[in-house]
């Protein structure tokens, strides 16, 4: 109540102020906004997907130099000149043309590992400022005037004042989509980015995509804030869009705090206005000319980093009331469900797998089967190379050799993603979960592949049919594996336990026909390892393949139906629990032998 | 263009390409020990050429005003910690090294006049004040956040690169310099002349590249260095010190970054921010070789030298954006030979 309270009087002070503020307030509150759109942008590519640009500058002059040049260009040819005079066909070419930059940018760059993204991106920033200020149709250096005003509803928006609620409606439209995005099934995906790639792809998140996603809507913001910018000022030069400016933008969202919504409004505003002061004052107390708040920035930025790595907000929010959190159990229609293979029929089969690395063989001629409504066990001492196999299975790693059959289809090199839309769900020996994210919405990730609607419906709410039976089915899953009481926790703040389970409950959320678990009942007490063994054999039961790596041998006995022994990579036993039991070869693997 | 010319941008593409490659070798160097992609290169280099030319006019340098400052931060926190961490036997040697050898420099700089001193001894004098400045940056922007990720580490570097050309502007002012030649001599090789200059930069660059590799092959802090590189944990359980190993790369670099600005000085104007794009340039070439092969990036910077130096003469208006455009097919190139495979976290 209290946080609507505080939002309902920030929204009443935008609106009222530009009645009562200064010519100057106005203005400074106008490129707060311009600011804030950008920041925005690097929220979610810095704070919510892990990733940098010190380039959102030269993305903010594409959108200003595009509609500045098409609404004053004399003569255009044939082609664009559909696009001229309009300050709105401005706004569409400037989308087009940063979207079509930034696309191929982040297609570029996103491959590699992270810290080549922002490498590029300060190379691009400074070589499109330069190009901004050597090219004679753009004005060089001296720049472009005469960019007409914007004209909205017949009311041409002439001055700061009229442009104000221009500037703070595109803000507040682009919380809006920004937030509505991070709650969708999209964002959890973007949201997994950060928690590594590895689970994310295994639950079926085609991560470049996501990657490039963020990448562009970030540009894309940034043009919105150019376009505006050159309507404003209604001239560009190529000062304001150079590589300081795009490092300033950088600190205003981390500054603000990067993985918060509105840390790039605060972040935006603090750094305005420090700019502002730090501009009128140091000058006069050091005696010179010059951005001497430069090195104040850098300084408070590295002391942000150090000390306080979350930003402002995080800090502010203290001394909020916290939202009660949302403790309503989901509902909603069931999901389509995946039709049950009839139990007894082979799902997985690995023929003659070899995988080496190097001159290490990790897995010498491996072969299993497991079949629909089965648990099938691999033990072995450590390093016998289980979780090797698995990654091989699961298409985390491709075997060097050999076939990997699923549901008789061919998937020894196909991605982890590709296996997962097959059907195939799996857990992981280190657990992998996003510890900020609810347990709810953890699990909800395992539900990827069964939505459909994309990032523009997400952003604009149009897939809330579909977003409530995605939840409904992961508190489905979450209340199946006996976490009810903890389904609004953070996922983080659960017992090494029942991380494990809710791992499972993530990966039965994707609807699987074969279940593999890594060493699921390590860190589980008696009673959880009890509940853990029922849960499995009820899915058994309903038609489920298991493929279990485990080390406790009670639980593997009591539950698995066929065993398959490795020790150095190899096969050494195969068969049911009790003959496996009292193999010589196994006795000696895991007792030593008796010379 | 004829051959004379082409050699004649060859020449300057070359100069200006060894220059780029040493800058790129300490920035593999440094990312490789500390995961630090290490934007402030370029203001060593300014910071170098500058102190120089400082001494040259007869004038202070801003550099030893910016020694003494960040002496006494690292001392004050130093100390603290000491003090804090019960082990105050490490204070004389804090002592030594954050306030009086700032003193000691302070002294000569005031009581010698270094105006007059032979270009040689003013060359040491400037790099004995800016060289420290390294391991100083590393102890109190990186050390406190060794073990973050690559991309805070890079926020950081940036921030410091915008602080350092802050102060550049504060203690060198706006206007820029250029040094006297180390040499007036210039040879005749038929079609082109050499000009003394350009025979001491790629001399003392092939130099230091030689002493570096002796360095890191055949002494022990090199290979304390090396295997940092290769795997951190690794290297401290064998005792190597993981904050000495990014100390001695940022005196390292910062060392290289110096000594770089004294030799383009007489080539070039140096103003206090010129070091940034001489840096990125650096970086380029740094980048060609992945940050991973010393051969491949300074082969790379080369590259950039002469593209450089040829596109100056085609369209020099476009010289930095055809240099820095030059990164996306390199990445392109590097993206199509990697697969990159991410690790454990």
């Amino acid at each position: 109540m209290a946080r609507r309270l505080l939002l309902a009087g920030f929204l009443g002070l935008l609106l009222i102020s530009p009645l009562v503020a200064s010519e100057f307030h106005i203005t400074l509150l106008n490129y707060i906004g311009l600011y804030a759109i950008v920041a925005l942008g690097l929220v979610l590519l810095t704070g919510v997907g892990g990733l940098t640009s010190f380039g959102q500058a030269a993305f903010v002059g594409l959108g200003a130099y595009t509609t500045a040049y098409l609404s004053t260009a004399q003569s255009l040819p044939g082609w664009a000149s559909m696009l001229g005079g309009s300050p709105w066909m401005g706004l569409l070419a400037g989308l087009l043309v940063t979207g079509l930059v930034a696309y191929l940018l982040g297609l570029l760059t996103l491959r590699l590992s992270g810290h080549y993204l922002p490498l590029g991106t300060i190379a691009w920033g400074i070589s499109l400022y330069f190009l901004f200020g050597n090219l004679e149709f753009l004005g060089g250096h001296t720049g472009m005037s005469g960019i007409p005003a914007l004209s909205l509803f017949g009311i041409e928006l002439r001055d700061g004042r009229k442009f104000y609620y221009m500037v703070w409606a595109a803000v507040l439209g682009a919380v809006w989509l920004t937030q509505n995005l991070l709650n969708s099934r999209e964002g959890r995906a973007i949201r997994a980015l950060k928690g590594g790639v590895v689970m994310a792809e295994a639950m079926g998140v085609d991560t470049a995509r996501s990657k490039v996603l963020i990448f562009l809507i970030a540009a894309l913001f940034a043009c919105v804030s150019g376009w505006l910018y050159a309507h404003l000022q209604r001239f560009v030069n190529p000062t304001p869009f150079g590589l300081h400016i795009g490092i300033e933008y950088l600190f205003m969202a981390v500054v603000g705090g990067a993985a918060h919504v509105w840390g790039a409004l605060i972040g935006a505003g603090v750094i305005t206005v420090l700019k502002q002061w730090l501009q009128d004052w140091l000058p006069r107390l050091l005696g010179a000319s010059g951005n001497f708040e430069m090195i104040v920035f850098g300084v408070m930025m590295i002391f942000v980093l150090q000390r306080a790595r979350d930003g402002l907000w995080p800090i502010l929010t203290r001394f909020v009331p916290q939202r009660e959190a949302k403790r309503e159990v989901p509902q909603g229609d069931a999901l389509p469900k995946r039709p049950v293979p009839e139990s007894g029929r082979v799902l997985l089969e690995a023929r003659n797998v070899f995988k080496r690395f190097g001159g290490l063989v990790a897995n010498n001629n491996m072969s299993l089967t497991v079949k629909a409504g089965e648990v099938m066990a691999l033990i072995g001492p450590n390093g016998a190379g289980k979780s090797t196999m698995f990654n091989c299975v699961s298409g985390v790693d491709s075997a060097t050799e050999g076939e990997v059959l699923f549901r008789g289809e061919a998937v020894t090199h196909l991605n982890s993603r590709q296996i997962a839309r097959l059907g195939m769900s799996r857990t992981f020996q280190h657990v992998r979960l996003l510890p900020t994210m609810t347990v709810l919405e953890n699990v909800a990730i395992g539900g990827h592949l069964r939505g459909s609607k994309g990032v523009l419906s997400a952003m604009l709410h149009l897939e809330r049919g579909e977003e409530v039976r995605l939840l409904a089915e992961a508190a489905r899953q979450v209340e199946r594996v006996g976490l009810r009481d903890a389904m609004f926790e953070l996922a983080g703040s659960l017992a090494l336990g029942q991380q494990r389970t809710l791992e499972i409950a993530r990966a039965l959320c994707a609807d699987p026909c074969l279940l593999l678990l890594d060493e699921p009942a390590a860190g589980l007490r008696y009673m959880e390892k009890q509940s853990l063994a029922e849960l499995l054999r009820k899915l058994r039961g309903e038609g489920m393949g298991i493929l279990l790596v485990e080390h406790d041998m009670d639980f593997v006995m009591g539950l698995a139906d066929r065993v398959v022994v490795m020790e150095f990579g190899e096969k050494i036993a195969e068969g049911l629990p009790d003959e496996v039991q009292r193999d010589p070869v196994v006795l000696e693997a895991y007792l030593g032998g008796v010379d | 263009m004829d051959l004379q010319i082409a050699l004649l941008l060859g020449q300057d593409g070359i100069t200006n390409g060894a220059i780029y490659a040493l800058l790129a070798l300490a920035l593999v160097l440094v990312f490789a020990v500390t995961r630090v992609i290490f934007i402030p290169q370029g203001e060593f280099v300014a910071f170098g050429a500058l102190t120089l030319a400082s001494f040259q006019a007869g004038k202070t340098p801003g550099t030893l005003w910016l020694l003494i400052g960040a002496g006494v931060v690292v001392a004050l926190v130093d100390i603290t910690q000491a003090l804090r961490s019960g082990t105050p036997g490490r204070i004389p040697r804090i002592v030594g090294w954050n306030l009086a050898y700032p003193a000691a420099a302070a002294a000569i700089v005031f009581l010698l006049r270094p105006g007059e001193f032979p270009l040689l001894a003013q060359i040491v004098l400037a790099l004995a004040l800016v060289v420290p400045l390294g391991p100083m940056m590393y102890r109190l922007a990186f050390q406190p956040l060794a073990e973050a990720s690559v991309l805070v580490l890079l926020i950081v570097a940036v921030a410091v690169h915008l602080a350092l050309v802050g102060l550049g502007l504060l203690f060198f002012g706006a206007e820029g310099s250029r040094t006297p030649s180390f040499s007036d001599a210039s040879f005749n090789l038929g079609l082109v002349t050499v000009s003394g200059q350009t025979l001491w930069v790629v001399g003392a660059s092939l130099l230091l590249i030689v002493v570096l590799f002796v360095f890191f092959e055949r002494t022990i802090y090199g290979k304390a260095l090396r295997a940092t590189a290769m795997n951190r944990t690794g290297a401290r359980l064998m005792g190597i010190s993981t904050v000495m190993a990014g100390k001695l790369s940022f005196l390292l670099a910062a060392l290289i970054g110096a000594f770089s600005g004294i030799l383009i000085a007489p080539i070039t104007t140096v103003y206090y921010d010129t070091g940034f794009l001489i840096g990125l340039k650096g970086f380029v070439g740094a980048i060609v070789g992945g940050l991973t092969s010393y051969p491949i990036a300074a082969a790379g910077a080369i590259l950039v030298g002469l593209l450089e130096a040829f596109s100056s003469f085609w369209a020099s208006a476009f010289k930095e954006v055809i240099v820095f455009t030059l990164i996306i097919p390199v990445l392109v190139w590097r993206s199509l030979t990697t697969r990159h495979v991410e690790e454990d976290e």
